[in-house]
């Protein structure tokens, strides 16, 4: 089967090493460029199956602000990030939501919490 | 403690309510001085509030944090001392009395106050440059904006910009603001730099750009917008030669309906001008000590409003050096001045905090190169100090602290700082 050679760039840090990776027969051959042992690893999963952490907003109903910023719990698969976000949009939730606050128990089935990035507090009505 | 103004006069006001401001305040606080933070937006926090991305905290707390929680550690520290703040406040006249009198005139939404201060702290952060800077002129149609108030729209308040975007520089703000565009069912039609490389970081090129396959296109740039009923309809994009100059017959047109500014940030500085404060032209910034102590005495600098940044742990570092530097301005009646010495830029160096040293004090050096480069030095040449380096970008800054014990060796009254190829 082909050899293959992949370019990624390691996101674990400001760094942003250039990592080249040699495949053979869907087999890793050579892990190149990497400056720490998190960028090997970084890229050892980075061929295989791509992950990225989702940010995003939801609705914040009676909130000082129209929305909460939000994050996932853990990294979900990059194919499944604009899912990801979509299934977001339509979800809501009422002030106040405090940073950490669950928003979703587990998106889209992949086994990962939402949690509130910023804390929404009730809207002040006018005096 | 609840918002207000408390008091007539202060040891110390922190104009700006951003992390610099925030971390200024609160260990302004931690060193017994009377503390005042004034923010002209409706909360403290200011811009990380609305960077709801991770890359916070990472030197700080060593820990990757989004914007908004990231400066929520400061604000719930600070709402926990009698450190007093006013929201929606604006400092609207600053005045230098004496080295240990400066008055403020402050408009809140309550009425306006006039009141003392030892010292200033000017965290105000920077502003985004406009489509005029970069040479976009002509009309002015719906859907031209910043990045950054693209970025307030959608993640303060939840509003979509638009539908079709081209991005205007290849900054991190711009980065960001693709992925986000994209991930709330925009289309992104390309970032378009106007140098070779991209100007902010790479692993943003791969998790904004690259991940969602947003062209990026190098040594290009706009040289018009064109309008169809008061909205952008398009951009006329053009590759641009070594000197920045258009080659002929490269021309295309990118439909797109917003066009988003995302070519930096320069300080801002008005406040310290009427302070009198000297500009430094190359930071943009104000010329300062190695306490970020500006060249009027008892008026410091920190964050954003004293250089552009790459990471917010460094405005916060800067905001704690320059309180700390407030309270022995307050303790000591001034900062007193051993040997004036001048750091000046060689080889490679773009610009660099702070410009001037007194030679009492570690001096804390954040600086940019001219131009990328593979394993040089980085010199001190005066001081005969040569530090290593693998890379150095225009896009990374330079931070290298040099101890005071290492500067009173310093013989001359200039510090040259350069960067010289190894080998
Ligand atoms: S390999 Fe290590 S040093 Fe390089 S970017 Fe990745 S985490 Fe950072």
């Amino acid at each position: 089967m082909a050899r293959q050679v992949k370019k990624i760039i390691c996101i674990v840090c400001p760094r942003g090493c250039e990592i080249t990776v040699e495949i053979e027969d869907g087999e890793i051959k050579s892990i190149k460029g990497y400056t720490c042992p998190l960028g090997k690893k970084y890229a050892e999963k980075e061929v295989v199956n791509p992950e990225r952490i989702l940010m995003s907003v939801v609705k914040c109903i009676n909130g000082d602000l129209p929305v909460v910023s939000v994050k996932t719990s853990k990294p979900i698969p990059l194919s499944m990030m604009k899912k990801a976000s979509k299934a977001l949009s339509d979800v809501s939730v009422e002030a106040p939501v405090k940073i950490g606050d669950k928003i979703i128990d587990n998106l889209l089935d992949l086994g990962v919490e939402v949690v509130a990035t910023r804390p929404c507090n009730e809207e002040r009505r006018a005096e | 403690m609840p918002e207000g103004i408390t008091s007539r006069s202060y040891d110390v006001v922190v104009i700006g309510g951003g992390p610099a401001g925030l971390a200024a305040a609160i260990k302004a606080w931690e060193k017994g001085l009377r503390t005042l933070v004034v923010e002209t937006r409706d909360r403290l926090g200011g811009i990380p509030l609305q960077c709801i991305h991770l890359g916070f905290g990472i030197h700080y707390f060593k820990e990757d944090l989004t914007g908004p929680e990231f400066v929520y550690r400061f604000i719930d520290k600070l709402i926990g001392t009698y450190i007093d703040y006013t929201v929606k406040s604006y400092v609207n006249k600053a005045l230098y009395i004496s080295p240990f009198e400066k008055k403020l005139e402050i408009i809140t939404p309550r009425n306006t106050e006039v009141i003392e201060t030892k010292t200033i702290i000017y965290t105000a952060g920077a502003r985004e440059r406009t489509r005029y800077e970069i040479g976009i002129t002509g009309p002015n149609p719906a859907g031209i904006m910043t990045a950054g108030e693209a970025q307030t729209l959608m993640d303060m308040y939840g509003v979509m910009p638009g539908k079709k975007i081209l991005i205007v520089g290849s900054g991190d703000v711009g980065l960001i603001m693709a992925r986000r565009f994209v991930l709330e069912g925009a289309e992104v039609v390309g970032v378009v730099e106007i140098l070779p490389y991209p100007s902010g970081l790479m692993r943003n090129v791969q998790q904004c750009l690259i991940d969602y396959g947003i062209p990026l296109l190098l040594s290009h740039m706009v040289t018009a917008v064109k309008q169809r009923d008061g909205r952008v309809s398009s951009a006329i994009v053009v590759e641009v030669d070594e000197n920045f100059k258009p080659k002929p017959g490269t021309e295309q047109e990118i439909e797109c309906d917003t066009i988003v500014i995302a070519t930096g940030l320069r300080p801002r500085t008005k406040l310290l001008e009427e302070l009198g404060a000297r500009i430094d032209p190359r930071t943009k910034g104000p010329v300062v000590n190695e306490y970020y102590e500006t060249t009027v005495p008892g008026v410091f600098a920190a964050g954003n409003a004293l250089i552009i940044n790459d990471y917010v742990d460094y405005a916060v570092e800067q905001g704690e050096i320059a309180a700390e530097a407030a309270a022995k301005y307050v303790s000591e009646k001034g900062i007193k001045i051993k040997k004036p010495v001048q750091v000046e830029l060689g080889r490679n160096m773009r610009l660099i905090v702070p410009q001037i040293l007194t030679l009492t004090n570690d001096a804390l050096f954040y600086g940019r190169v001219a131009k990328p480069e593979e394993n040089v030095w980085l010199i001190f040449r005066e001081l005969g100090i040569q530090i290593p380096q693998l890379k150095v970008l225009p896009s990374i800054m330079i931070r290298q602290k040099i101890r005071l014990d290492k500067l009173e060796e310093l013989i001359d009254s200039k510090l040259t700082i350069e960067v010289i190829p190894r080998g």
